[in-house]
């Protein structure tokens, strides 16, 4: 799949390789603004109030 | 097996065995990217979230400071100290919004740049970047009865990771626009998290009208779970004013995350 990707990308070998790091930058990015705060919600020790249930 | 195998003549790929190929490459592919992406997410939640949260607290610290300008004498007093001043009884602030910044803990025993903000609500916005969350429906501090907040042991800039290495005794500063409420540690208890009980205006003696003035930190517990919760209790011993200057003993703390002048 990443071969087939990398395959693809228009350009010489060095603007591919810059190309995919571009991507691999964009996809961490997108993961830690919204994917691992959305994660983070199902881990259990961030939780530290008491009866958390009446207290979201 | 293995002679049946070897009679076997050799494969030629047709269309089905180069989709079966392609399908289970881009599955393993697909597998190897989310366990990199489970291991990143461990790192984020373990390193990254206390990098994020600690520059978020020294903004919030640093906004709080430009508040008190001009209210924090520019030297505190050295003075021959000795004498404890009594300064009457505390003074007690209204409490501020959602989120409003009500003051700055010190904890001398969780080392000398033990510097996090008290913010007032327990919801994920507050605990998760801005520091110790003050429970809304409890006391402020000062007052009679019970000043209570929560923060992460672990993640988030883990304010309260050392929590279980106080001791009997050890002074516990909260500074506020309106002076230094110094309390002192009394002991730690580990409850379930339904034990709501421990916020109570006497922690754990639901319908006692209280006459002192506690401070509860709830936490985690055990460190990296959530099974139980830590809690601390610490009581009132003394006040002083913010024209009095800070404790001698946290005045180069105070100086450091506040400025002298």
């Amino acid at each position: 799949m990443y071969g087939w990707i990398f395959r693809h990308l228009p350009g010489p070998l060095w603007l591919r390789i810059f190309t995919s790091l571009v991507l691999i930058a964009g996809a961490l990015i997108l993961m830690v603004q919204f994917l691992f705060p959305w994660m983070s919600g199902f881990t259990a020790f961030t939780d530290s109030t008491i009866g958390s249930a009446s207290q979201p | 097996m293995v002679l049946q195998e070897k009679a076997r003549p050799a494969v030629v790929p047709g269309a089905g065995a180069t989709i079966l190929r392609g399908t289970v490459q881009v599955l393993g592919e697909l597998l190897i990217t989310a366990g990199i992406i489970l291991l990143l997410f461990v790192g984020w939640q373990l390193w990254w979230t206390n990098v994020e949260s600690d520059a978020k607290q020294s903004a919030v610290i640093k906004e709080f400071a430009q508040g008190l300008r001009g209210t924090v004498p520019a030297v505190p007093e050295p003075g021959p100290a000795a004498a404890p001043v009594d300064y009457g009884a505390p003074v007690v602030s209204a409490a501020p919004g959602h989120a409003g910044t009500i003051g700055i803990m010190y904890i001398p025993r969780f080392g000398t740049n033990y510097t996090r903000p008290i913010v007032q609500g327990t919801t994920g916005d507050v605990l998760d970047t801005l520091g110790l969350g003050h429970y809304v429906n409890t006391a402020m501090p000062g007052a009679v009865g019970n000043f209570a907040v929560a923060g992460h042991r672990q993640t988030h800039g883990a304010v309260l990771d050392n929590i279980h290495t106080l001791v009997p005794g050890d002074k516990i500063y909260v500074q506020t626009k309106d002076g230094y409420y110094i309390y002192v540690f009394r002991n730690n208890q580990i409850v379930m998290p339904s034990r709501t009980d421990v916020l109570e205006p006497v922690p754990t003696r639901p319908g006692i009208t209280p006459t002192e003035s506690f401070l509860t930190m709830t936490s985690c517990n055990p460190r990296f779970g959530a099974e139980e919760r830590i809690i601390a209790y610490a009581l009132l011993d003394s006040w002083r004013p913010a024209s009095a200057g800070p404790p001698a003993e946290i005045a180069a703390q105070v100086a450091a995350a506040v400025g002298g002048s």
